[in-house]
């Protein structure tokens, strides 16, 4: 193979054969990404979940994963927030032309590595390579789809007053590690991002307890943002406890030298969970036994105070609003 | 500083008992202004809003540096990023602020211009070396806490042969502004909450004049909840028996006599000239404009930029709003013709904006 990706491996001739049968084929086969056909054949009856999603994210490699890994924990989630079991995925790279095929080496066996973990399987897949200047560096689209396993799903609109507001592990690593990198920032104590499959976690938590009301995993505009789109589906009004929320010092530090709020941080390894108060407990209990759920913790109440609206009870004990995120936080002057 | 010791200042049970003294001291009404827009965010963010007694008025004062950037000034630096040459160099702060016809710097970021969110001045050395084709601009907003980094970034970069960079300088002093507000009888004030930024470079002394020429208390506070507890305790106690003065309580930060290196690097650099501040007008004295032996710097004298002073936007009480005269949502515009998404003016976008903190933070 040559060092870098040309706009050769992308013309539909030999040399994307040679692309697609040597990297793509010898990381991510199976039975019917092999076949090579234009469609695959799946069987898929019943309740499905399907989700797709575009990873842009600048720089591609970061501590604690890249794009490639990304692209699948992104998805994976997704559909498993919606009470699904994920089974098939399909993948589509668009490769700036120029790209250090090492760099895509390393994408594609970390996409390799996050399907097998996850139980996926990457059925249909297609390649493009463009111009310089046309992409930054690689983007990739991954959908997926899996069974859905509880009636009703989970769903944004579900939350009811009473229900208690859960978060499976501490908030702000992903984002805070992105920016970190992007900008070529050393923090103190090393931050990475928490990119990571939750399905075998939440597959085993709706089969427990199909009670749950809620699932999302807070992503862009993090755990605020996230949490003011349910709240304005389900029009109640959730009311978070600032002592509760886990962030670790490292993040906290971070956040506080660049004047960001890790409340607005994306995160790809963490999910919300809503569900009735009587329940909240054992669902604790799951996702603590978990690797992935270790620093669960419960974070607040959905109430009918303030319909609509995040209020955050701070360590005071003082009341503010917890607004959704307009556009992207920027560092402040002083 | 570390977490651990900030959390001691975050103590419920002594701000409990700081907020419990003062429902007991507090006979009538205490107006004070907070200067410094950190001090607005850390007001609302702390919930001490929420808990503090009715009689407390708190107002916020001229202290967010992109709130006071004049229009004049906005549409400067707007105007410089549609030139083909230039690659701006700025804080994040200054990215959605609006100008003429609401254009912004992140819709001429879309339009094609280049520009660089930089996280310290000192960056934009490296973007010049690394662009040796384009002028970088650096926009040269904010105090004292500001203007002594940016004076260093030119000292190095003369000292590295750089000669691609400019700075346009629309930096302002506090204490000036402080003077010109407590100088105007349709603001009623009790008291400062003074900047513990701003003061960790110029100390104390700048501030005395507060207590001495206009009989008010003023205390350098920092910005976790005991500590502004503690400083409206002070200028409670100081009410009552009639007294008035101007103290530290950020002395964890603040020296009585600042920073005296960055204050010399800062007046090597810059030397006070007249400045125009948004909503107020042209107060004497209270800007920095670089020094004629560092004009090889100037942005103003390269691009021949003149800042003037013209007729306020109509509806925007910003100015009203700066001088402590009425809370951000007493003007006609708050949220409806003018929120974050779609900002009249900058103190509803800045981070440290009196309005946008009311807007982000406010329960009823």
């Amino acid at each position: 193979m040559s060092e870098k990706v040309l706009l050769d491996y992308g013309s539909g001739g030999r040399a994307s054969q040679r692309l697609i049968s040597q990297l793509f084929l010898g990381n991510l086969g199976n039975d019917e990404l092999n076949r090579l056909n234009d469609a695959a054949e799946l069987a898929v009856s019943g309740r499905v979940a399907m989700s797709t999603d575009s990873f842009t994210v600048d720089p591609i490699f970061f501590p604690g994963g890249n794009i490639g890994s990304l692209a699948v924990h992104g998805t994976v989630n997704d559909v498993a927030m919606m009470g699904a079991i994920p089974k098939y995925m399909t993948c589509a790279y668009i490769i700036e032309e120029g790209l250090p095929m090492d760099d895509l080496e390393v994408i594609v066996k970390s996409m390799a590595e996050a399907v097998e973990h996850a139980g996926v399987l990457i059925v249909s897949g297609d390649t493009k390579v463009v111009p310089k200047g046309a992409v930054d560096k690689i983007f990739i689209n991954t959908t997926g789809i899996g069974d859905i396993i509880v009636d009703p799903a989970p769903s944004g609109d579900s939350a009811r007053s009473g229900d208690a507001v859960l978060i499976s592990g501490t908030i702000g690593d992903h984002g805070l590690t992105i920016l970190g990198t992007r900008e070529g920032l050393d923090f103190e104590a090393e931050v990475k991002s928490d990119s990571a499959a939750l399905n075998h976690l939440l597959v085993r938590l709706v089969q427990e307890l199909p009670e749950v009301h809620v699932l999302r995993d807070p992503t862009r505009g993090g755990l605020a943002t996230t949490l003011n789109e349910i709240t304005t589906s389900s029009n109640v009004c959730c009311e978070l406890n600032e002592n509760a929320l886990p962030i670790r010092p490292e993040v906290k530090g971070g956040c506080s030298i660049l004047g960001l709020d890790p409340l607005y941080l994306a995160n790809e390894g963490k999910f919300i969970c809503i569900l009735p108060e009587a329940h909240a407990e054992q669902a604790l209990e799951i996702m603590r036994a978990d690797p992935l759920g270790q620093d669960a913790c419960r974070i607040g109440t959905m109430t009918d105070a303030n319909p609509g609206k995040v209020v955050l009870v701070t360590g005071l004990g003082g009341k503010r609003l917890l607004g959704m995120l307009e556009g992207e936080q920027l560092p402040r002057i002083c | 500083m570390s977490f651990e010791l900030l959390e001691k200042f975050r103590d419920p049970e002594l701000c409990r008992k700081l907020l419990d003294k003062m429902r007991g001291e507090l006979t009538d009404e205490l107006r004070f202004m907070e200067v410094c827009g950190t001090h607005t965010v850390a007001i609302f963010q702390s919930g001490l809003r929420s808990l503090l007694p009715e009689k407390i008025v708190h107002l916020s004062g001229p202290g967010c540096p992109v709130c006071v950037t004049h229009e004049s000034e906005v549409n400067a630096f707007l105007d410089l990023a549609g030139n083909e040459r230039v690659i701006l160099a700025t804080f994040g702060d200054l990215m959605r602020v609006p100008g003429e016809g609401r254009r912004n710097l992140k819709k001429a970021q879309a339009d094609g211009a280049r520009i660089k969110v930089v996280y310290s001045p000192f960056d934009t050395l490296k973007l010049a070396k690394e662009n040796p084709d384009a002028l970088v601009v650096f926009i040269g907003v904010g105090f004292e806490t500001t203007a002594p980094t940016i004076a260093g970034t030119m000292k190095m970069a003369r000292r590295q042969g750089i000669r691609n960079l400019r700075v346009l300088c629309f930096h302002k002093t506090v204490p000036t502004a402080l003077d010109a507000l407590l100088s105007d009888t349709a603001i009623n004030l009790d008291g400062f909450i003074l900047p513990g930024h701003v003061s960790a470079i110029i100390g104390t002394d700048p501030y005395d004049f507060i207590a001495e020429k206009y009989g008010k208390s003023a205390v350098v506070t920092g910005f976790e909840p005991l500590d502004i507890l503690q400083s409206l305790n002070q200028m409670i106690e100081w009410r009552n028996t009639g007294e008035a003065h101007v103290a530290n309580n950020y002395t964890r930060i603040v020296g009585e006599h600042g920073n005296p290196k960055a204050m010399e690097i800062m007046y090597e650099v810059f030397e006070p000239c007249d400045a125009l501040w948004r909503g107020i007008g042209m107060i004497p004295g209270s800007g920095l404009e670089i020094r004629p032996e560092w004009e090889e710097f100037d942005a103003k004298k390269e691009f021949g930029i003149v800042i003037t002073d013209g007729p306020a936007l109509k509806g925007c009480k910003c100015g009203d709003i700066l001088k402590g005269i009425k809370q951000p949502d007493e003007c006609p515009l708050f949220g409806k013709a003018c929120t974050p998404a779609d900002p009249v003016g900058p103190c509803m976008v800045s981070t440290e904006g009196s309005c946008a903190a009311y807007y982000k933070y406010k329960l009823d």
